[in-house]
C-alpha cells in the first residue's frame, strides 16, 4: 500500500476540518449527537473523496478521477436534506426561522463539505510532494489543514448585524392602540391587557444601517424575520402558542431604512437585547450592494 | 393536511350594533369591560390577535 500513509493523513485532516467547522452554539443546529453523527459521516465521505484523488491522478487512473468528482456532486443533497429537515420543523418554532434563513444554513453545510474536500486534497497534495520522509509528510499535513481550515473558514465567516448596522435602545409608545418603537408603527395591539405589558416588560431597538448597501441588505423580509427568531432564540420570549400580539416583531422605516425590533423577552436587560440583535449574523441571500451600480452611487 | 385561516377577520365583538355587519360572527357587548373580556376569551379560542379600531369595536384576526 504506497499511498497509505497519505491516504489516512487527508482523510483524518478532512475529517478533523469538518468537526472543527461543527460550531455548537445557541443555535444548537446540527442537533448533538445525531446530526453531528450525520454530518461528520457526510464529511469523511468527502475527505475520503479528497484524499484519494491525488493517488488516483498518480496511477493516470483518469476514470476513477472522474467518477469521484461525479461524487462530489453528491453533496448537492446535503443541501436539499437540510432545507427539508428545517423546513419541516418550522411549524413547531415559536418563532419561525424563516425561508432565508433556512437557506442560508442548508448553503453553508453543503460549503462545508467542499472545504473538507478542498483541505484533504490540500494535504494529499503536500504528503505526495514529501513522500521521501514520514515525519516531513506528517508535520507538512499538519501545517496546510491548520492553515487552510483558519483561512477558509475565516473567509466563509458572514457578517453580523453590527458590522452593517448601528444598534440602539428605542422608546416604545402607543398612539392609540397601536405599538410604535421609534416612531414606526409596529402593529395595533387592542386588548388594554397586552398594551399595559408591553409598557411594563416590552424591550425596542432600531437597527439604523450604516450605508446604503447595508440600507438595502437590511430591507430583505428574509433578513427582519433571521432578526426576530435568532434575537428571540438568544434572550428569549415571552409568549405563549397562539398569543399572536406577543409574536416579536421587525418593521422598516421606510424613510430612513432603519428597522425597529419590539418584542416582550424573558428577562429584560437591555444589554443582552442589544448584544443579542447585534450577533444576529447577516443572510448571504440578503446581501444587495446597490452601491456597485452606477444608478445607486448617482442617486446618492 | 391541517387546513388554516389566516389573515382574515375571525370574530368581531362590537359595543356599536351600527358599525358592523356583515358575514363575520358579530359578538354584540354592552360595555368595554366585557368588550375586553370577550375578545380575550375569543382571541385564546381561536389563537388570534386582538385589534382595537377604536370606535367601540375589536376584531379578531388570524396571522
Amino acid at each position: 500500500m504506497e499511498y497509505l500513509p497519505t491516504t489516512i493523513l487527508a482523510t483524518l485532516g478532512g475529517i478533523l476540518a469538518r468537526l472543527y467547522m461543527l460550531r455548537r452554539d445557541y443555535r444548537q443546529y446540527p442537533s448533538y449527537p445525531q446530526g453531528w453523527a450525520i454530518h461528520l459521516f457526510v464529511g469523511f465521505i468527502g475527505a475520503l473523496l479528497g484524499a484519494i484523488m491525488v493517488p488516483s491522478f498518480l496511477e493516470k487512473e483518469f476514470g476513477a478521477v472522474s467518477f469521484m468528482l461525479l461524487a462530489a456532486s453528491q453533496f448537492r443533497e446535503v443541501r436539499n436534506v437540510e432545507r427539508l429537515t428545517l423546513s419541516n420543523m418550522e411549524p413547531t418554532e415559536l418563532v419561525p426561522r424563516g425561508a432565508a434563513y433556512i437557506e442560508g444554513i442548508a448553503r453553508v453545510f453543503e460549503a462545508r463539505n467542499y472545504i473538507a474536500i478542498w483541505i484533504s486534497l490540500a494535504i494529499g497534495i503536500v504528503s505526495e510532494l514529501l513522500a521521501f520522509s514520514l515525519p516531513l509528510r506528517v508535520m507538512g499535513a499538519i501545517v496546510v489543514a491548520v492553515f487552510l481550515a483558519t483561512v477558509l473558514n475565516r473567509l466563509m465567516r458572514g457578517d453580523s448585524i453590527s458590522d452593517i448596522a448601528d444598534v440602539e435602545i428605542a422608546e416604545i409608545e402607543f398612539d392609540g392602540p397601536l405599538l410604535t418603537v421609534g416612531g414606526v408603527v409596529m402593529m395595533n395591539v387592542g386588548h388594554s391587557e397586552a398594551r399595559a405589558l408591553y409598557c411594563e416588560r416590552a424591550l425596542g431597538a432600531k437597527i439604523v444601517p450604516k450605508d446604503p448597501n447595508a440600507k438595502a441588505t437590511l430591507a430583505n423580509i428574509g433578513q427582519m424575520q433571521a432578526i426576530a427568531h435568532d434575537v428571540s432564540s438568544m434572550v428569549g420570549v415571552f409568549m405563549d402558542v397562539g398569543e399572536q400580539e406577543f409574536t416579536p416583531l421587525v418593521r422598516r422605516d421606510p424613510e430612513s431604512g432603519k428597522l425597529v425590533l419590539a418584542m416582550i423577552p424573558a428577562q429584560s436587560s437591555k444589554e443582552a437585547f442589544l448584544e443579542a440583535i447585534s450577533n444576529v449574523p447577516v443572510l448571504e441571500g440578503a446581501i444587495r450592494k446597490p452601491l456597485l451600480s452606477v444608478a445607486a452611487r448617482m442617486s446618492e | 393536511m391541517k387546513v388554516m385561516a389566516s389573515h382574515q377577520i375571525l370574530a368581531v365583538v362590537s359595543m356599536n350594533r351600527d358599525s358592523v355587519g356583515g358575514q363575520t360572527p358579530i359578538f354584540y357587548v354592552s360595555d368595554h369591560h366585557e368588550l375586553e373580556k370577550t375578545s380575550l376569551y375569543l382571541a385564546r379560542i381561536l389563537m388570534a390577535a386582538i385589534h382595537d379600531l377604536d370606535n367601540g369595536t375589536y376584531i379578531l384576526v388570524k396571522h
